[in-house]
């Protein structure tokens, strides 16, 4: 893999975060988060979507007329979304119910579009598959680091597993309530960007 | 051509609409059986899993839930105004539909559980091996109604004597996880065996909760409170008042408990 294709890929994993950076997508990494599955299945759907919705209008983008363009790749995301959608209802049904309506919610995740509008119109279509993947993995790191400490901290469990046994369930450990509720996640995802600026301190705006 | 002018935009979206069209419309109408068939087999698995054929959390194969369920369960449908079996293909009936449909629905009064209207028809799962003849060991009805964030569904199951909870558990619900949707966890399910449903009056009394209701001896009408999810409590006792009375299978629980065998 060349040198550049490499960056596409892995930039937007700390460099160039989705979430952390460019502070797109905060809405589901909130809701989808309380548990790992959720968050790995919901990371796997938007870097599916992302990427071929990069490579689609990549693919068409010396056609699409300016005018109409963002309805375009509305239009395209869109319908994957809703192919994505009918997929997990078809293959991973249990997970499906949970993530419910924001599989549907794709569509609005600024990730998508925002990679869509900034470099698919601009780029080849392999290079803007790289980057459609590397967005939606960058966007699965923080979702993965935020799942992990909400469902270790919050339900004492990982992947549905009991690793801190709740007292509820007759243990020792006291589930923390707030990082179930969206709170939870936001104060997590401001730790993962603390932490990103600071060890990458050319983050840190200006201001 | 020219990308600007008007007839191109309007061709382009055309082209653009269909080729999106055939894709949705594709992969949905390729993976409809096999979405149908989760949806029925999670539907089965929770009829068992209520019944207590099923051991909670305990995962089958598709084949083994379709065995346990032939030998198990038989839906029936009931009037619910008279309490009756009505006649009717009751495996294909679908209760959210004929909920929705004015034709096959009556409307409520505002009521906590938020259900603005009920099927003249209801489904009763039957528990118990050989069939409609068999003896009934339990009735699993399903439940519908209102939490703090969305519509839960459940099925709950109850003995033979139309007065016992043999168990609940809920289907869908959209309740904060940890909190109202503690709905599911298990040992707030297994707190409800044991309780009964109607007082010495004949009225719904099993009710949530806030805080530790105690045993089954001490308190038969009374479940603990999920805590942190007050609303999500009084939910699940709107949803016991509503489906339990007289606009639920109150009727049909009556005859079955007089005896009569509805059947």
């Amino acid at each position: 893999m060349s040198a550049k294709s490499k960056d596409l890929l892995l930039d937007p994993l700390l460099n160039n975060n989705p979430i952390a950076l460019q502070v797109l997508g905060i809405c589901s990494a909130l809701a989808v988060t309380t548990k790992m599955e959720t968050a790995l299945v919901m990371s796997a759907a938007v870097t599916v979507v992302t990427g071929l919705s990069n490579l689609s209008i990549s693919v068409i983008r010396n056609f699409i007329p300016p005018s109409i363009r963002i309805i375009v790749q509305l239009t395209i995301i869109a319908s994957l979304v809703i192919v994505a959608d009918q997929v997990l209802k078809a293959y991973l049904f249990e997970t499906s119910k949970q993530l419910s309506v924001f599989v549907g919610l794709i569509i609005t995740n600024c990730i998508v579009m925002g990679r869509a509008e900034a470099f698919a119109m601009q780029n080849p279509p392999m290079a803007s598959l790289l980057d459609g993947i590397g967005s939606g993995l960058g966007y699965s790191l923080v979702l993965v680091f935020v799942g992990f400490f909400r469902e270790l901290f919050g339900s004492g469990k990982l992947f549905g597993h009991t690793i801190l046994t709740s007292v509820n369930e007759g243990g020792w450990y006291t589930p923390n309530g707030l990082l179930v509720l969206a709170p939870g996640a936001f104060f997590l995802i401001g730790v993962f960007i603390w932490i990103n600026r600071t060890v990458k301190p050319a983050q840190v705006d200006a201001s | 051509m020219d990308r600007n002018s008007s007839l191109y935009i309007v061709g382009f979206a055309a082209v653009v609409c269909l080729v999106c069209s055939v894709l949705v419309s594709g992969a949905a109408v390729a993976l409809k059986d096999r979405q149908d068939e989760n949806k029925v087999l999670d539907q089965k698995s929770k009829v068992l899993s209520v019944a207590g054929v099923l051991p909670e959390g305990k995962s089958a194969s598709a084949a083994e839930i379709e065995k346990l369920y032939a030998e198990n369960v038989t839906p029936r449908l009931v009037d619910l105004e008279t309490g009756a079996f009505a006649e009717g293909d009751a495996a294909t009936y679908d209760q959210v539909k004929a909920t929705k449909d004015p034709a096959t629905s009556r409307a409520l009064e505002r009521n906590k559980a938020q259900v603005p209207r009920v099927p003249k028809l209801g489904l009763v799962y039957q528990i118990g091996t050989g069939g409609k003849a068999g003896k009934v060991e339990m009735y699993v009805l399903p439940i519908v109604g209102k939490g703090l964030w969305s519509t839960m569904y459940g099925f709950l199951a109850v003995a033979n004597d139309a007065n016992t909870i043999k168990g609940i558990t809920y289907v869908s619900h959209g309740e904060t996880p940890g909190l109202g949707g503690e709905v599911d966890n298990p040992r707030w399910k297994s707190l409800w065996p044991g309780r009964e449903i109607y007082d010495d009056k004949g009225a719904v009394a099993i009710h949530v909760v806030k805080g530790q209701a105690g045993s089954v001896e001490q308190a038969p009408h009374k479940v603990d409170g999920l805590s942190g999810a007050t609303i999500t409590s009084n939910g699940v006792t709107a949803m016991m008042q509503l489906w339990l009375g007289t606009d639920g299978y109150g009727p049909f629980l009556k005859k079955i408990k007089s005896g009569g065998g509805a059947s």
